[in-house]
Formats: structure tokens, C-alpha cells, sequence
């Protein structure tokens, strides 16, 4: 594969976290290492059980395929293949996949001698499936809490879940993550717009740059977060969606078992109103 | 500002927030139930710390012997028996009995008859009493759909007051701060503390109004269905949740709340039959009693005295919370009606209104 005459500077060996230069090398632009063959190993383990469990589970129909996790009376024990067993062992090829990348992305991070920010940003993304299928199911204690595997399935989970608490919407973690999910699309729409109107001058002026864009932001609203600033709120907002998001659902059972507006109960009866 | 007040101002926010979560929630272990197929995520959440009080609150009183049914009849010993004609005496006074403790144990006879005379129908609340046995042998005999074999005397709403405590009555329009007319937009205890429309009660158990807003088209235009009456009927189901202890899931699969027969668990039709015997027992029994309880808005002379009427001076209606008070089966499922055979006994003929005059 042709390799641009710069990419050669960068391909450099040593650095690794783990496995010295045994898998310390590349193949076409893809960079290998220890944790490339394992999330590789996890993600073909973890598909060929998917087809398994399509294969037995009745249906072709990509909507309607489910690979369900056990019973609730399995608890917190290995349940038979059949019976939600698969669901446990994709789970764990899942997990040890996600985990794989995210090492990945910190090697490569390392060898280039750059910040970890791309692993954390992603290992908050795993950290919030590992919350849905670990942490809450073990919290509440059975894996048959976590969340099937299958388009409209999944969907159907995510309902009930829903209504298992009467009225998600009073839940106080989902209305942050929300509200940090719409703030995310906000400030990317404005972000990007910006970078494209500064780049896109009408004909025959020069391209803009960061002075006008600060400049257009300070006219409009008196403030103007800079080109770096952007990326910092831009990475705080997503994560912050993710984290939220997580913690919205692992409060919904564990540490809450009503509906949830009558948690709003200790608001309404602060003395200052009551 | 300095980076040492940044940093108080951080512990601080950080301490009130850590009160508020160890207040305000609750922890684990929780107990869950399976209520379908294995990830559908349907079924119950409960607090195991919380049952201890539930049961205990949802006890029923020990049952007196049973009555000799053979011997005199009730209406041949006793005079201006009207509904309990067919009993024996003795069952006749076993229920009497029993009534006093379930309804007015600390008023006892008096509270419905005239202690020099007890034949007299001069205190109202004798003739309620009457008009209340009829209704508990309809909703024995007639909505066994609802209350199946396990049935309900009058311990089931009553629980030892003269009016049962979780009743309803049409409440006064406030339209205080934002809220809407029909109590949107404001908390409301009708309705588990969401902001939904606060009276879900007039329009579906006083009234008959359709509990249904599913749309049967994709398209806007011939839809005969509104948000407005989806927050209604939503409304309807926080009172339903919440009277019963059970989540939504506990009768619907939320994937379709219109698929009845494949998808939703039996406990839906149970809650249909009970809405309908709700309707029945507000506009057959409690509404038509309304003119006694305007004569008397404070109760009997003799007392318990406290109101018969709600604030816009409508009577005191059922709902779902009257008989189940937070739990899924009332009274946690006894079957108390077993032990009362007397209850199944009452006669439904039409009142004889002329002996309501003092003998």
C-alpha cells in the first residue's frame, strides 16, 4: 500500500505498553500491537457467537434478531448457552474488544509521544456499556438486568426500563445528559459552521481566520472561547452526555426504585415552599 | 476570584450534593421480578426495606367466630331489617358486630343507629350502610373479573374510619404560577408527583371517557388523538402505579401499550374490569348517596365529625388507591370475604325510603 513520503517518519518501533516489538510493526497503514490482535481475536470470537446465536435464535430478520441475557434466576451465575449464556460470553468478548481498542489508541498515543485524551474519550464511552451490563446488573444482582442484544430488542428494554420508573423524564441524571447531549449538537453546529464560513469568503476575498471567528463570536455575544477552547468544551460537553448517561441508568434500580417523579418529593418539601 | 475560594465553593457544592444523594435516594441490594421474556426488562422493583412497613399497614383484624346459620331469621326477630333480611340472627349480629369495628369502632352502634331505637332509620348513616352492603355483595358477585374469589368487605376501603382516608372529590381550580387549567403543570399527589393533568378521576372514573391514545394512523390530519388526552391517560396510570405499588410494566409491555392479547401480561385486563367497577361504584352507589351526605357535611351528631363532601362540595369518590392503599393486592391478598359468609347474603331489593322516618 502506498505510504506518503511523510507517513515513514512517523513509523517508528518502540513505545509499546506491552509485548516490546513482538507485535511492533504494520500492515499497509494499520498498526498491529499486542492489543491490536487481542481486540482482533475478541471481535471475531464475540461475531462468530452472534451468528451463533442468530443461527438458533429463529430468525434472519436483521430487526428481529435477540441474543437476550439470562433469566433474573440465574443471578450473578453462568446461565446455559442457550439460555443467556451467549449473551454473557459476547458480553465479555464485547468488553474485552472495547478495552483492547482503548489500550490501542493509548499505545499508539504513547509511541507518538502525545496526550491520552483520545483513549479517555473513548474509554468513557466503554465505561458507560460496561455500566449498562456490569456495574448495574451486578448492582442489582443478576446479569439479566443488562440489555439484549438486538436492534428492536434493545429498543424494547430501553422502554420498559423506562416504565419501570413511571416517568423517565423526572429522572435527574437523564435530564442532565440530555441536556448535555443538546448542548453537544449545539456547540458542534456552531463550531462547525464557524470553521466553514471563515474558510468559504465570497469570491475573490482571502480566506479568514481565527481573528475573525473570535471576532464574530465577541460581536455576537461578547465572548469569544478560541480555537483551542472550542475543542476543550466540545470534548467536556461529550463527555460529560456519556458520563450522565451513565449515571442516569445506574441510579434507575440500584438507587432508586419508585417512580421517578416522586423523587422530587425532598424538592417540593423544602421548607422555604412546602 | 482566588483559586482557594474556587476551591471552597467546590467543596461546598460538592457536600450539598453528596447530602442531597445520600438523602434523597436509596441503595441496594433492590429485589426485582422477571414479569417476560428474559431481557424484555419487564417485572417489579422493589425496596426490600420498604415491605416490612407495607405489610404491616395492609393487615387484616382477626376474624370473630363464625355464626350459627340455622335459628330465627334476622328480619323475624328484629325490626326494619332490610337488606340483611335473609341472615340469621346470629349472623345478623356477628356483622353488626364486625361493621362497628371496621367502620366506627369508637362510636360504636351510635354512629349509625339510634342507640333507644335501634329499628329507626332517623341517623343517615344507617341508611348509607344499607346502600354500602348492597354495593359490597355487587362487587363480590358482579366484578368477580376484579376482585376474583378473594372479594371485599368493608374493612377493604374502611380500615377501622368512618370515611375511608384515600377517596377523592373534585378539587378547586388553581391556576396559581404556571399551572394550566386541569392542575398541568404543577405536582400532584393524584398522580405520583408528576406535573401531569391532576384529575385524571372525573373524566375517567367518575365519567366513562375512552382510556385510549394510541393513534391508528401514521399521519397527522384524520388523528383523532391529542397530547392532551395522552397526559390525561397518563395521568390516570401514575394513580393506578402508585395506588398499587407496581410499575408500568406490571400490566403493559411498553413496546406497544395497544397489543393486548400477545404482548401484555393478564394484570392489564384485571385493571380494565377494575376502572369499570371503579365507574360503577362511583355513579351507582356513592354519587346518588350525595344528597344525605349534603345534609349532613360534618358527619352524624354523635361524630366521628369531619367532611363528607370535598372542597367543591361533591361527595367522596373511589379510586384505585380507596381498597389498595400502595399494595397490589389489598389487604397483601387475604382473602377476608371467607371469613364473612354474611356478606354474600344481602339483599338488593330497592330501600323502602318510608322507614327512614323515626318510629
Amino acid at each position: 500500500m502506498a505510504m506518503l513520503s511523510f507517513e515513514r517518519k512517523y513509523r517508528v518501533r518502540g513505545g509499546t505498553i506491552i509485548g516490546g516489538d513482538l507485535f511492533d510493526f504494520w500492515i499497509g497503514p494499520f498498526y498491529v500491537g499486542f492489543f491490536g490482535v487481542t481486540c482482533a481475536f475478541f471481535s471475531f470470537v464475540g461475531t462468530a457467537l452472534i451468528l451463533y446465536g442468530a443461527a438458533i435464535g429463529g430468525t434472519w430478520n436483521p430487526w428481529l434478531i435477540n441474543i437476550a441475557p439470562p433469566d433474573l434466576k440465574y443471578g450473578l451465575r453462568l446461565a446455559p448457552m442457550r439460555e443467556g449464556g451467549l449473551w454473557q460470553m459476547i458480553t465479555i468478548c464485547a468488553l474485552g474488544a472495547f478495552v483492547s481498542w482503548a489500550l490501542r489508541q493509548a499505545e499508539i498515543s504513547r509511541k507518538l509521544g502525545m496526550g491520552y485524551h483520545i483513549p479517555i474519550a473513548y474509554g468513557v464511552a466503554v465505561f458507560a456499556y460496561f455500566t449498562l451490563v456490569v456495574i448495574r446488573p451486578v448492582l442489582m444482582g443478576a446479569w439479566g438486568h443488562g440489555f439484549p442484544y438486538g436492534i428492536w430488542s434493545h429498543l424494547d428494554w430501553v422502554s420498559n426500563v423506562g416504565y419501570q420508573y413511571l416517568h423517565f423524564h423526572y429522572n435527574p441524571a437523564h435530564m442532565i445528559a440530555v441536556t448535555f447531549f443538546f448542548t453537544t449538537v449545539l456547540a458542534l453546529s456552531l463550531h462547525g459552521a464557524l470553521v466553514l464560513s471563515a474558510l468559504n469568503p465570497p469570491e475573490g476575498e482571502p480566506v479568514k481566520t481565527a481573528e475573525h471567528e473570535n471576532t464574530f463570536f465577541r460581536d455576537l455575544i461578547g465572548y469569544s472561547i478560541g480555537t483551542l477552547g472550542i475543542h476543550r468544551l466540545g470534548l467536556f460537553l461529550a463527555l460529560s452526555a456519556g458520563i450522565w448517561s451513565a449515571i442516569c441508568i445506574v441510579i434507575s434500580g440500584p438507587f432508586w426504585t419508585r417512580g421517578w417523579p416522586e423523587w422530587w418529593g425532598w424538592w417540593l418539601n423544602l421548607p422555604i415552599w412546602r | 476570584m482566588s483559586r482557594f475560594s474556587l476551591s471552597i465553593a467546590a467543596a461546598v457544592a460538592a457536600l450539598l450534593c453528596g447530602v442531597i444523594f445520600v438523602t434523597t435516594f436509596e441503595r441496594p441490594p433492590v429485589l426485582s421480578s422477571q414479569g417476560g421474556f428474559r431481557g424484555l426488562s419487564m417485572g417489579d422493583v422493589q425496596n426490600p426495606r420498604t415491605i416490612p412497613a407495607r405489610l404491616a399497614a395492609n393487615q387484616v383484624p382477626e376474624a370473630p367466630e363464625a355464626a350459627e346459620t340455622d335459628g330465627p331469621k334476622a328480619h323475624e326477630t328484629y325490626e326494619n331489617v332490610q337488606v340483611l333480611r335473609d341472615l340469621s340472627a346470629a349472623q345478623f349480629n356477628r356483622l353488626m358486630i364486625v361493621m362497628t369495628e371496621w367502620i366506627a369502632p369508637n362510636q360504636g352502634c351510635g354512629y349509625c343507629h339510634n342507640v333507644e331505637n335501634m329499628a329507626s332509620d332517623e341517623v343517615y348513616t344507617k341508611v348509607v350502610a344499607r346502600r354500602m352492603l348492597q354495593m359490597t355483595h355487587k362487587i363480590n358477585s358482579e366484578w368477580a373479573t376484579h376482585v376474583g374469589q378473594t372479594g371485599v368487605t368493608c374493612y377493604t376501603c374502611h380500615r377501622g374510619n368512618a370515611v375511608p382516608t384515600m377517596v377523592w372529590s373534585t378539587e378547586p381550580n388553581s391556576r396559581a404560577g404556571l399551572q394550566a387549567p386541569r392542575g398541568q403543570n404543577h405536582p400532584a399527589s393524584s398522580v405520583g408527583e408528576s406535573s401531569l393533568p391532576s384529575d385524571p378521576f372525573t373524566p375517567f372514573l367518575l365519567g366513562d371517557a375512552e382510556i385510549r391514545n394510541i393513534s391508528t394512523t401514521s399521519l397527522p390530519g384524520r388523528n383523532s388523538q391529542s397530547i392532551m388526552t395522552t397526559e390525561w391517560t397518563y395521568g390516570l396510570m401514575m394513580h393506578i402505579s402508585t395506588s398499587l405499588g407496581v410499575n408500568c410494566t406490571h400490566c403493559h409491555n411498553s413496546r406497544s401499550f395497544a397489543e393486548w392479547r400477545t404482548q401484555s401480561p393478564p394484570a392489564q385486563t384485571t385493571a380494565w374490569y377494575g376502572i369499570r367497577m371503579v365507574r360503577d361504584i362511583n355513579m351507582s352507589y356513592i354519587e346518588p348517596l350525595k344528597p344525605l351526605w349534603a345534609q349532613n357535611p360534618n358527619g352524624p351528631a354523635e361524630g366521628p365529625h369531619g367532611p363528607r363532601l370535598g372542597a367543591m362540595g361533591d361527595a367522596l369518590k373511589v379510586n384505585c388507591a380507596t381498597c389498595h392503599q400502595g399494595v397490589n393486592r389489598p389487604l397483601n391478598g387475604a382473602p377476608m370475604l371467607r371469613d364473612f359468609p354474611e356478606l354474600k347474603q344481602v339483599n338488593q331489593g330497592p330501600l323502602r325510603s318510608a322507614d327512614a322516618t323515626p318510629r
